[in-house]
């Protein structure tokens, strides 16, 4: 019994020590979070979020260095022979429709649900297969996680119905200088005439 | 802030947290991996739920009140909206305390999934998946998959129409053939693909693989109330965003078994 009291006793001691250790950094770390509260991002920017993603050219990008484009994005993954295609058309077509005087801060960015399968050199062979292997366009994979959290922001509902197949939601999201989702439209070969609009109210 | 610094205080943080857990994250229990059929899957194939260790306990909001010191970007305050709305911790007396109008051994509530995933990442855990909950929750006292029983679906129908379930203590319901606690009584649980829930309606129009989730075919037509109850879960899950809190929604954490 008293060894064992002796035991909750150094047990809690040493809590207190960690706990000291934790304060210490805490205030640092508040520190630092009143430095990034005096930023721009607002809270509900997607440069809040600290995901690291990877492109089809195998360059490791953080969403925030992004900041300052309009984003058109959308959820896909390569293998899918359904409603990806029309998707990527849909993109393809709102590219299309950007007069180019426009287009110079405007990325189009296409996020993988398969990230297993969806290497960068998948990407980049799905970019160049899809005329998309420019500068504009912007193909992404992250960990399972930091993917699963995007969809969330996205409002962007998937699951893996099989090894090869996924089912998720048609959702093209336009999103501000800042990072703030401005528009969405779902469906399949809808028209896109809204969010085309969208974007050039809000190119420069 | 250099991010190698920004890991290296997380890292501090979260061991500190789990020092602080500790008592917490001791009772985990074991749930045997299996196969089982979910409401709705394709063409009802089995799913395999692989071993884990699973929470006895929701969190509660004496758990949350150390996660929400040790991290103050996540107490009421300073969230961001992107990650919970204004309903966070919207019953604590303080942005710091829980105060005297909550118990501290009640389930947190009011907590959105990012928040809750943030939680569990810092003790080395993770949310469940909703197949895993699922395949937990489908156990009564007695056997692993009591889904058949009337008995068993009285309970959580019952529950389901009483109100401030949440105010209940943790350990007030029962203990299932796990050894986990509180799964249906209490309050209802995020799950970490809760966005993998595809229904058609006026926000989703994927009709195509999830139809049978969606009015008639798997709640009225159900064989039984088994799909009814498990039917408001999925429903539920489906019309929630991730920044979403309630007070009836709170959250428990898993982790994978160590292969050595």
């Amino acid at each position: 019994m008293k060894v064992r009291l002796m035991f909750k006793t150094i047990v809690f001691i040493s809590s207190f020590i960690l706990l000291f250790i934790s304060c210490d950094e805490k205030q640092k770390q508040d520190a630092a979070e009143i430095i990034e509260k005096n930023t721009s991002i607002s809270e509900l920017s997607i440069y809040n979020l600290p995901s690291t993603w990877t492109t089809q050219n195998n360059k490791s990008i953080e969403l925030k260095e992004l900041q300052g484009d309009v984003l058109v994005m959308v959820m896909i993954y390569t293998s899918c022979k359904a409603a990806c295609p029309r998707l990527v058309a849909d993109m393809r077509s709102i590219e299309a429709s950007i007069p180019e005087e426009k287009k110079t801060n405007v990325s189009f960015v296409l996020i993988s649900i398969d990230p297993e399968t969806d290497t960068p050199a998948r990407l980049k062979k799905f970019a160049i297969e899809n005329n998309m292997d420019t500068e504009k366009w912007l193909f992404l994979r992250g960990s399972e996680t930091d993917t699963r959290e995007f969809a969330a922001v996205l409002a962007v509902n998937y699951k893996k119905i099989s090894p090869m197949d996924f089912s998720h939601s048609n959702i093209i999201s336009v999103f501000n200088q800042k990072g703030e989702l401005v528009h969405q439209k779902e469906g399949l070969g809808v028209n896109n005439a809204e969010t085309v609009d969208k974007i050039i109210e809000l190119a420069h | 802030m250099n991010p190698t610094f920004k890991i290296v205080f997380t890292f501090v943080i979260c061991s500190a947290l789990i020092n602080h857990i500790a008592a917490q994250s001791e009772s985990m229990t074991i749930i045997k991996g299996g196969t089982y059929i979910p409401l709705y899957g394709i063409d009802s194939t089995t799913v395999t739920v692989n071993s884990f260790l699973m929470d006895v306990y929701p969190v509660t909001n004496r758990d949350y009140l150390i996660f929400v010191e040790k991290f103050p970007r996540w107490n009421r305050s300073n969230v961001k909206r992107l990650f919970a709305d204004e309903n966070y911790l919207i019953n604590w007396e303080r942005k710091d305390a829980f105060g005297n109008r909550l118990l501290p051994n009640t389930p947190v509530t009011n907590v959105s999934w990012f928040a809750a995933k943030k939680y569990c990442d810092c003790l080395g855990k993770r949310l469940p998946t909703v197949d895993e909950w699922e395949y937990a929750a489908m156990a009564d006292e007695i056997s692993p998959d009591a889904r058949e029983k009337k008995s068993y679906n009285q309970h959580i129908l019952e529950w389901y129409e009483t109100p401030k379930s949440f105010k209940n203590t943790i350990g007030s319901t029962f203990v299932n053939y796990w050894g986990v606690s509180d799964l249906h009584g209490l309050v209802w649980e995020w799950t970490f693909d809760f966005n993998s829930v595809l229904i058609s309606g006026e926000s989703r129009k994927d009709v195509d693989k999830d139809s049978n989730l969606f009015c008639g075919s798997a709640a009225v037509g159900a064989t039984d109330l088994m799909n009814y109850a498990a039917f408001m879960r999925y429903a539920f899950r489906g019309s929630i965003d991730a920044n979403y809190t309630g007070n009836s929604l709170g959250f428990r954490c898993v982790k994978n078994i160590e292969i050595e």
